[in-house]
This record gives C-alpha cells, structure tokens and sequence, in this order.
C-alpha cells in the first residue's frame, strides 16, 4: 500500500453532478448498501432494470450510480479511470453505512481501484472486465472489428451477442444495446495502460462472479480475477457478460445477496 | 464484558476485558481513527470520552474545544480527511470546523463506532498491568463524581489531543494589569472584540487568524508577536497552497525555500516589507503560518504590529521597545501544552523538559502495547497521518502476535533509529515546534513501518 500519494492530493479530482438510483427496503433491517457500479459505456439504468429492487426486497439497501460522463451524471474535463473511482467512492463515502461495492465489467475495475480508496464493507466484482493484454486479446478475438479501430483511439463497439446470452429475446438485446454508450477515450486506453490496484484498504472479502458463456470475459480472466482475492469465481453457465439483463438475471443477484448475508 | 476478575494493588476489582480488546482514550480525530482501525483489524476496542458527544477538539460544544465561531482547517481537504473515508467532493477547500465535525460524525455512523464509545467517563490512570504489557486502565464519571472502575487490557491508544490545555505565558504586572486577559482558548465569537482596543499576543496560526478578527472589529487592534514568520496564502497560483507544495514537494528543501520566497513575495509580500521583522530562519523551518489577511489588513492600518511584550502595568501594556499601549483586552494566543495527568512521565520516555519522547512521534520507547495518536504538528492535515500511525499500531499488535521474532527485529529498528530527524530543515526550538513533522519525511518512514509489520495471511 503506497501511502504518500502527493500527485493525487495536489490536483484533486473536480466534482460533478452525479446520477444514483436507489431502491430501499421498507424496513431498515440494519443490513450495508449495495452500491452498484456499471461497466463502461452502461449507466445506472443497468441495474434499476431487475437487481436494485430485488435486492431491496432481500432487505438490502441498493443504490446504482453512474459514472461521470455516463447515463444522466454530469461531465468534466480529464476523465479517465482516477475519475470514474473518484466518483464510486464519493457516493460510497456518502451513505449512511459502510457499503458493499458491486462492479460489473469495466466497473470491476473502478471497484478494485475504489476498494483502496474507501474501506469497503466487502466487493463484489460481476464479470469482470480488469483490463490488461488478456483482455485486448479476448476482445480482437471475439469482436476484431469493434476493436482494432479502438486501438486507433476510436470508440470501442461492443456486439451485442458478447454482452447477452441466447436466451434473451432478439428484440429487448436490441433494446438494451441501444442504451450502450461510449466511455472516455482516456478510460478506454486505461483499461490496458492502467497499474495494478493497490491492495484494499481494511481487507474487505470479495466475490468474483461470472458466465463461462461471457462473450467479453473468459474463465481464465474469472479464475485469475477470483485468484488476486484468494477465492473462486462463482460461475452462471450459459448467461451472457451482462448478467443483470439475462432473462435468469434472478440467479447471480441471488448468489451475491446470499453470500453477503452468510457473513 | 468482564471475562475474569483480579485485584490490583489496593485490592479494588480489575475487570479482564481479554486477550484481544484495546483502549482508547478520547473520541476526537485521532480517537475515532484508532477505534476504527483497531477494530477492522480484529480488535475489540473500548473508547473512554470524557464528554457526552464525539469530535473532541472540533466539537464546538465541548468545554475544551478551542474553537471559535470563525474557524476553519488550515489545511485543505486532501490531507485533512482520513484515506479511507473522504470529505463530500463539493465541499470547500478549507472546510470550517462544523463541516468537520459533521465529517467525524459521518464517519463515526458509518463504520459504527459509537457502540465503542463509553461517553461522560474520564479516564483517572493507566498503570502497567503485568510482564506481558497489559494495562490497568482506571475510569471515572466525568468531573471525578462517583466510584472508580478498573478495566484490564491488551493494549492503550491515547488520543486525548494537545490542544486544551492553555499554556499561560507568566509575564511581570500581570496581575496589576485592569484591563482584561483572556488565553485564546476562551475567544469564541468576534462580538467579543467589538468596540474594544486589544491586543492580540502570539505569532502562530491562532494569533494571526484572532488579530485578523480584531483588526476587523475592534477600535484599536494591536498584534505582538516575538519573531518574524514566514505567511504562507490560503491560495497561491488559484489552488490551495498546501496542494502546490506537493506538486513540488519532491524538490530539495532549499530549492522549495528559495521558491516559496520568490512566490509569496508575489503573492502576498514579504514580512519586511510590511514593517515587521525578518524573520530568523528560513520559510518550511518551522511550522507555517497559513494566513492570506493578515499582511493585507496591516496595510489597511487596521491592525498595528507591535514587538514581545515586556510587562504589563495597571492600565496599559509595555512592549520590548519600550514603548507602551493601553489595550482593554488581551489575548494570549500562547499554544497549548500537551497532558497526560493519566499516565506516569516515564511511561512516554518524558525526560527533564517534560515533553513524550515517543518512537516517531507515537510509540512509547519502553512500552511496545502504549501508543499516543496525534501528537504530531504536520505541514499537511492530520487525518491522513492519524489513520497511517494507527493502522500501523494495529498491525503492530498483530505482529507481536503471530511472529514475536520479527517484531522484535522491527522495534530493535525503530530504537536504532529514534534520533532521527522527522522535521524539515534545522527547527526553531520553541515549544511549539518540537513535534512538528515534514509530511514527506514522516510518511515515508510511516510507510517503511507500515511493510514491515505486514502479517502474512
């Protein structure tokens, strides 16, 4: 853990308007919040579609927040990843408990960067996107045409068929892959150039979860991302990179809720 | 709960609060850090507050808070907040003390520390307990009303602050002296100085923001201070000052000497120039004096500098020159001095000058389970420094623990190198500088600490 970190406190990140869906249980059962943090490209929205009131109904407080630039927060110049964990851990900080941060995709990668920031209650990293020479691999694999005008610095396009599974409709696939923005270009290329998160602050425990069916994350990315947190990742055969929108999107929300109450 | 129970010496009950709880005196900044770290690291922690609320020092409402109602950090966000937790990003750069204290309640409430605190008990001693280093902490109800209990632990974190007791300057003729005197701990609110000629004593950080206040207020404002300081701006360059010397904070100290003459001369002017003296030692060589006004209200004649005061007489006040002035009201903003009425001298390594001579600033040199919090005077906020020399105190029990060896290869270090020096530059020594700390300089050798008391999983 580096604790001088001087560059960072000299040039602070500036604040903006952030977008935070909730969803609350009826009764306080003293249970931590959820924050949810989606993936690049995605907002808030992602997660208001199924997981924040189903988690709400378990009694789990559960909040979704966009990053800048993302769904309805607003913009500031010099985005890139040190942002968009700034931003997490704002909205982190701000809630009444210490908070549980779920991450999905590219927003796995904030969290794990966030988690050295804010001591988290625990964290939750649902198909995790880390970044790295595996993941530029498995993208020109699976998506060579959305990705090699990237590297060029052009906006990454994702298909739709790597972020959904078979089972769900053409039609709400189409839907949902319409809302699917693009992120900063500084984030884009960070998702390669970025440097290993520092070690968490207060050691919270973290999940991976995932999809050997993921069409933007593989199961040796899963294993390795389970592995830097000693455990393994808790796989959903046959569901796509974006579990929350799978038609079966009750089963990985479920798994997480269950996990977190056994602590 | 009491898992045995023992009798010390003069046969009162000793409640065994186990193997694994620690104490920490005071709820303040450095208090809620220690609670909070201790108890992410597995520890159960008892917190004694002499007063009903937390926040200590920013706590406007206690009776030892030095606040006044215009009062802000000195330091900007970034440092002052604990890394772990930060301050709202929408609020101002120097936050005033009530959003600081709603910041300690906030974190209070979030990592639920209240249940650890044990409010209105005062602690009255802690005693050496037995050979494995224990300690007998012994508290009362507040204001030493009703019985004592006597509660066993693991470990002591002290935290009870060095801003509340008044150090009270002795100067000739004072108790002649008509007019009225009050130490700068008892200033609470500018109403206090309107319609009055005062004098404002003392060149430190409280001084200048009190004289400010008077040269706004009073008839007549006078400011005496016994040196020349160096000012730093609340701003230079549009940003926090305290964040544009950590952009250059990697320079050699003399370069960074010679740049922030040359900026603040810019900026706000040179000392000198506005009639006062020069100062005697170079800018970063004692703790600075953060305060953009008070050059600028000089210049407006609102506030008359005036040298050390030699003594007072029945109605007015005669100064080193030998020249004299007729104030009605005087603040003594002389500092404080830190207290441990609690703890036996030799407990901290006290010597003949009575101050803690503490293992960076925070661990007692005889007594490896004894750790003070917050007893440092950073040029950089406090929170950062609180939550690293507590976290490494957490960290260090746990090491004592599981790998004696290797903590005893760490502490022999640490005595190895307990003369070094922690402040920038060759310090001015009064006392209040000698625990000053460059923020550079002690994080780094927090940071060495921090590694090796690492405790492999």
């Amino acid at each position: 853990m580096r604790i001088d970190r001087s560059a960072d406190w000299a040039n602070p990140v500036p604040p903006v308007r952030r977008e935070v869906l909730s969803a609350t249980p009826e009764a306080d059962e003293g249970r931590p919040p959820l924050l949810f943090v989606p993936g690049y490209g995605h907002g808030a929205w992602l997660f208001a579609e199924h997981w924040l009131e189903h988690a709400a109904g378990r009694g789990f407080p559960a909040h979704a927040v966009s990053l800048r630039g993302h769904g309805r927060s607003g913009t500031a110049p010099g985005t890139g990843l040190r942002a968009y964990v700034h931003d997490v851990v704002q909205v982190a900080a701000g809630l009444p408990r210490q908070a549980v941060l779920v991450g999905h995709g590219a927003g796995a990668l904030v969290v794990s960067h966030a988690l050295a920031r804010y001591a988290a209650k625990a964290a939750v990293l649902v198909s995790p996107v880390l970044g790295g020479w595996g993941t530029l691999g498995m993208a020109l694999r699976r998506n060579p045409v959305g990705t090699i005008p990237a590297l060029a610095g052009a906006p990454l396009r994702v298909g739709r068929r790597q972020l959904f599974g078979r089972e769900l409709p053409d039609e709400q696939a189409r839907a949902y892959a319409s809302r699917v923005r693009f992120t900063s270009r500084r984030a884009q290329f960070q998702l390669i150039t970025h440097r290993a998160p520092e070690p968490p602050a207060g050691d919270p425990p973290v999940l991976v979860v995932g999809s050997q069916q993921d069409g933007i994350v593989s199961q040796a990315a899963l294993t390795r991302a389970a592995r830097r947190y000693g455990s393994a990742p808790l796989l959903f055969p046959g569901m796509g990179h974006d579990l929350m929108l799978d038609t079966r999107w009750r089963e990985p929300i479920d798994a997480i809720v269950d996990w977190l109450e056994k602590d | 709960m009491p898992s045995s129970t023992d009798f010390d010496s003069v046969n009162r009950p000793v409640y065994d609060r186990g193997d694994n709880t620690v104490c920490v005196i005071g709820a303040g900044v450095s208090g809620l850090a220690a609670v909070k770290n201790l108890k992410e690291h597995g520890f159960g922690v008892d917190c004694y507050e002499r007063e009903t609320t937390i926040g200590g020092a920013w706590n406007w409402r206690n009776d030892r808070s030095p606040m006044f109602a215009s009062t802000h950090l000195n330091t900007s966000r970034p440092t002052s907040e604990f890394p772990d937790f930060p301050m709202p990003d929408d609020w101002p750069d120097y936050p005033h003390h009530s959003h600081f204290l709603s910041y300690l309640e906030r974190y209070a409430d979030h990592f639920d520390l209240r249940p650890h605190v044990w409010f209105g008990s005062e602690v009255v001693s802690v005693e050496a307990a037995d050979e494995d280093g224990r300690w007998d902490v012994t508290t009362q109800s507040t204001g030493r009303a009703g019985s004592t209990r006597t509660h066993r632990y693991l470990a002591v974190v002290v935290a009870n602050g060095h801003n509340w007791a008044p150090r009270m300057p002795r100067i000739e003729g004072m108790d002649e002296f008509r007019g009225k005197v009050i130490h700068a701990s008892a200033y609470k609110d500018p109403a206090e100085l309107r319609g009055r000629k005062v004098l404002v004593v003392g060149g430190g950080n409280t001084g200048c923001d009190i004289a400010v206040e008077a040269g706004q207020q009073a008839v007549k404002a006078w400011h005496s201070t016994r040196r020349g300081y160096w000012y730093v701006p609340k701003y230079l360059l549009g940003r926090p000052s305290d964040q544009v010397n950590m952009r250059v904070a990697g320079l050699p100290l003399r370069l960074r000497q010679w740049l922030h003459r040359r900026v603040s001369a810019v900026a706000i002017g040179e000392p000198m120039s506005f009639g006062l003296p020069k100062p005697d030692h170079l800018p970063w060589e004692s703790h600075p004096v953060v305060n953009s006004a008070l050059l600028d209200r000089i210049g407006h004649g609102d506030i008359t500098p005036v040298p050390d005061v030699a003594r007072f007489h029945r109605t007015e006040v005669e100064l080193s020159d030998g020249s004299t002035i007729e104030p009605d009201l005087v603040v003594l903003a002389t500092g404080y001095e830190p207290r441990f009425e609690f703890l036996h001298p030799t407990l901290t390594g006290s010597g003949p000058d009575n101050r803690p001579h503490l293992l960076l600033h925070a661990f007692a040199p005889q007594h490896p389970t004894l750790a003070v919090a917050g007893l440092i005077q950073p040029d950089a906020g406090l929170g950062l420094m609180v939550h690293w020399q507590t976290v490494i105190f957490a960290r260090w029990l746990r090491l004592r623990a599981a790998d004696p060896a290797r903590a005893e290869k760490v502490w022999q270090r640490l005595h190895a190198e307990s003369g070094k020096q922690l402040s920038q530059g060759k310090l001015t020594d009064v006392p209040r500088h000698w625990f000053e700390v460059g923020y550079k300089k002690y994080l780094k050798e927090l940071q060495r600490l921090l590694d090796e008391t690492e405790v492999p999983a």
